[in-house]
C-alpha cells in the first residue's frame, strides 16, 4: 500500500533540515555550558569527595588497627610485669618466713641450750653444797661420835680428814 | 501490593483504551462539526455514518464537475502519512489547532511571513482559504501553480482533490483545489532527495517553524529547565546525595558517561566530546517519547529523516575532522597487510565511511516511523471493523482488539525509544572513538 517513492517523512526538507541543526546546535552548546559542565563537574567533585573520604577511612582503620596492636603490646607487657612483680613478692615472702622460721629455731635452740647449762650448773652448785653439808654434817656426827672415844687421837682425825678428801674427790 | 498493582495497571488500560478510541475518532468523519470529539466511539462510529449519507447527496449535487467534494471513505495509508507527516499547524486530535508561523520564500515573490492560521484550517488539516497563492493540504503548504490565481491576501477555496499520476514509471500523486469550479493544480515545496521520494526542487522553499521545529523547541525548554534545576542542585548542595531532578538525571548521564563515552573514546579524550554524546541522547530521547504522547499531537520528529540526517551528518564530520593520523592511515593504506589487498580494503574502507552515517540516520527515523505506522495501523483497526462506522458491533470488536493491540505497541515503542537513542548514541562514540583511537602497535 505505502509507496516508499512518495514517503512524506522521509522527504528531506531545507526548512526542517536548517531548524534542526539550530536546534541541536543551540541544545549542544547552551545545555554543555550550562547544564552538562556544571553537572560533570558536581560529580566529579562528588565522586573525588567520596573517594577521599574511602581513602581516609581506609587510613584511619589502618590506623585504629596500629593503635589497637599497640594497645595489646602495652597491655601484654602490663601482665607481664604484673606476673614479675607476683613472683617477687611470692619469693620474698616465702624468703622471709624461712628466714623468721630459721632465726626462730635458732633463738629456740640457743634458749633451751642456755636452760640446760643453767640447770646443769644450777645441778653442780647444788650437788656440792649437799656433799658439803653432808661432809659437815657427817663431820659434826663423827666429831661428836669420835669426842666420846677418841678424844685427842690424832691417827683418828688424819683418817677421817683421809675419807673427806676421798668422798669429795667423788 | 500486587493489589494495588494491579488495580494501577486496570485503570491505565481502560484510559488508554478511552484515549485511544477518542485519538483515533477525529479522522474517518467528514465535516467542521466536532460535537462528538468528546464521546465515546460508539457515537463517533455513528456521528461519521451520517456524514456519510449527507457526503452522498452531496456528490450528487455536484456531480457535473469532478471539482467539489472529495471522496471521504477511512484510507488507512492517508491517514498514517497524514500523522506521521510534519506539518505547518500543531493540530491536537483533530480539535485544538495551533497557528504556527510560516516562513516562505518563492523564487519571483520573495519571502512571505505570516501565521498558518490564515489558512483556516479545518479537518484534516485542509486549509479553507489560500493566502498569498499558499494552500494547507494535509497540513503541508503548497502553492498554486496557477498564473491567474491571485498571489494577494485570503481567497476562499473550495476544497481539494488528489489524482494518482504516472511519470516516468513512477506514481505520482498529485493535489489540487477547487477554485471557481475549476481544478488548479497545486506545487510542492522543495524537497532535497534528488527525486528519491517523490521531491523535487519547485518554485518556493518553506523554512516555516513546523510542526516537528515547535515540537524540538519545546523539548529544548523542557530539558534546559530540567539539565538547569540539576545543575543548579550540583552547585549548591555541593559533594551532597543527589536529590529530585538530580537523581533522575545522574545515573542517566553516569551511563553515557561510563558506559558510552569512556570505553569508546578512551579515558584521555571523552571529556571533550561528552557534551555532545548527553545533547544527542537527551535530544533523542525527549523527541523520541515526546511523539509517544498521546494527545499532544504525536509529533515524529526523530523518525523523519531530514531530522536524523542532520544529527548523522554532525557526528560524521565531527568524527572525521577529529580523526587522527593514524584514522586516516588505517583508512586509505591499511598497515599490516599485503600491498595487493591494500587498495581492496581502502575501497571497502571509504565505502564503510559513508554508509556508517547513512545507516545511523536510517535506522533512527525508520524505527520510530515504523512504530508510528504500526500504532495508527493498531487504531485503524477500529475504522477498519466497523466499516467506516456502518457496522457498530465490528467497530465495538475493532475498538478492544486495536486498544489491546495498541497497549502492546506502546510500551514496546517505550523500549524503543530508549533503545534508539541509546543505540545512536553508542554508535556515535563509536565512530568518534575509532577516528581519536591512539594505536599502540607500529
Amino acid at each position: 500500500m505505502i509507496n516508499i517513492l512518495l514517503f512524506a517523512p522521509f522527504q528531506p526538507t531545507p526548512g526542517l533540515a536548517i531548524w534542526s541543526l539550530i536546534i541541536f546546535f543551540l541544545f549542544w552548546f547552551i545545555m554543555g555550558k550550562l547544564a552538562f559542565k556544571p553537572i560533570m563537574q558536581g560529580i566529579k567533585t562528588r565522586e573525588d569527595d567520596i573517594q577521599s573520604a574511602l581513602n581516609e577511612a581506609k587510613k584511619a582503620k589502618e590506623e585504629m588497627a596500629n593503635l589497637k596492636s599497640e594497645n595489646e603490646a602495652l597491655l601484654q607487657q602490663a601482665r607481664e610485669e604484673r606476673t614479675a612483680m607476683l613472683n617477687g613478692a611470692k619469693e620474698a615472702k616465702n624468703n622471709m618466713i624461712a628466714e623468721a622460721k630459721a632465726k626462730a629455731k635458732a633463738e629456740a635452740l640457743k634458749i633451751m641450750s642456755d636452760a640446760k647449762n643453767e640447770i646443769e650448773n644450777q645441778k653442780n652448785a647444788a650437788l656440792a653444797e649437799v656433799k658439803t653439808q653432808v661432809g659437815l654434817m657427817a663431820l659434826e656426827i663423827a666429831e661428836k661420835v669420835i669426842k666420846k672415844d677418841l678424844q685427842g687421837d690424832k691417827s683418828q682425825v688424819e683418817l677421817v680428814n683421809k675419807l673427806v678428801a676421798e668422798v669429795n674427790q667423788n | 501490593m500486587i493489589l494495588r498493582q494491579s488495580i494501577r495497571f486496570l485503570l491505565s488500560c481502560s484510559l488508554l483504551s478511552v484515549s485511544s478510541a477518542i485519538y483515533a475518532q477525529g479522522h474517518d468523519h467528514d465535516g467542521d462539526d466536532q460535537s462528538g470529539n468528546d464521546q465515546t466511539h460508539e457515537e463517533v462510529i455513528q456521528d461519521s455514518h451520517d456524514q456519510d449519507i449527507h457526503s452522498h447527496t452531496a456528490d450528487g449535487h455536484d456531480s457535473h464537475s469532478a471539482c467539489g467534494h472529495h471522496e471521504e471513505g477511512y484510507d488507512p495509508k492517508a491517514t498514517a502519512m497524514h500523522h506521521i507527516s510534519d506539518a505547518n499547524v500543531y493540530t491536537i486530535s483533530d480539535f485544538i489547532r495551533i497557528p504556527l508561523p510560516c516562513i516562505l520564500y518563492h523564487k519571483e515573490k520573495g519571502w512571505d511571513f505570516f501565521m498558518s492560521s490564515k489558512f483556516h484550517p479545518g479537518h484534516h488539516d485542509d486549509g479553507h482559504y489560500a493566502y498569498n497563492g499558499y494552500v494547507m493540504h494535509m497540513g503541508g503548504i503548497k502553492r498554486v501553480k496557477d498564473s491567474n490565481f491571485p498571489i494577494d491576501g485570503e481567497v476562499e477555496i473550495g476544497g481539494f482533490t488528489t489524482k494518482t499520476k504516472e511519470v516516468d514509471g513512477k506514481e505520482r500523486e498529485e493535489a489540487y483545489i477547487c477554485y471557481h469550479k475549476e481544478q488548479l493544480l497545486l506545487e510542492d515545496k522543495t524537497v532535497w532527495d534528488m527525486g528519491i521520494f517523490g521531491g523535487a526542487i519547485t518554485s518556493f522553499y518553506d523554512l516555516s517553524i513546523t510542526k516537528n521545529v515547535m515540537s524540538m523547541i519545546l523539548i529544548f525548554l523542557l530539558f534546559f529547565f530540567l539539565l538547569r534545576a540539576a545543575a543548579k542542585g550540583y552547585a549548591t548542595r555541593k559533594g551532597m546525595a543527589p536529590k529530585g531532578v538530580q537523581s533522575f538525571l545522574e545515573p542517566v548521564i553516569l551511563y553515557i558517561r561510563d558506559e558510552v563515552a569512556v570505553p569508546f573514546i578512551g579515558e584521555k579524550r571523552y571529556e571533550q566530546f561528552l557534551p555532545l554524546l548527553l545533547s544527542i541522547f537527551f535530544f533523542i530521547l525527549g523527541l523520541n517519547l515526546w511523539g509517544q504522547v498521546p494527545f499532544l499531537g504525536g509529533t515524529n520528529v526523530t523518525g523523519s529523516l531530514t531530522v536524523t540526517m542532520v544529527l548523522a551528518l554532525l557526528v560524521f564530520i565531527i568524527s572525521n575532522v577529529s580523526g587522527n593520523k593514524h584514522y586516516w592511515q588505517h583508512l586509505f593504506w591499511m598497515p599490516g597487510v599485503p600491498t595487493a589487498v591494500k587498495p581492496l580494503l581502502a575501497l571497502i574502507e571509504v565505502m564503510s565511511l559513508f554508509i556508517k552515517p547513512l545507516t545511523l540516520m536510517l535506522r533512527l527515523a525508520g524505527n520510530i516511523t515504523a512504530g508510528h505506522i504500526a500504532i495508527l495501523s493498531f487504531i485503524g483497526l477500529i475504522f477498519i471493523f466497523g466499516d467506516s462506522g456502518k457496522n457498530m458491533t465490528g467497530g465495538i470488536i475493532g475498538a478492544v482488539l486495536s486498544t489491546l493491540l495498541t497497549l502492546f505497541m506502546m510500551a514496546i515503542e517505550l523500549i524503543v525509544a530508549f533503545i534508539q537513542a541509546y543505540v545512536f548514541t553508542l554508535l556515535s562514540a563509536s565512530y568518534i572513538g575509532a577516528a581519536v583511537e591512539e594505536h599502540e602497535h607500529h
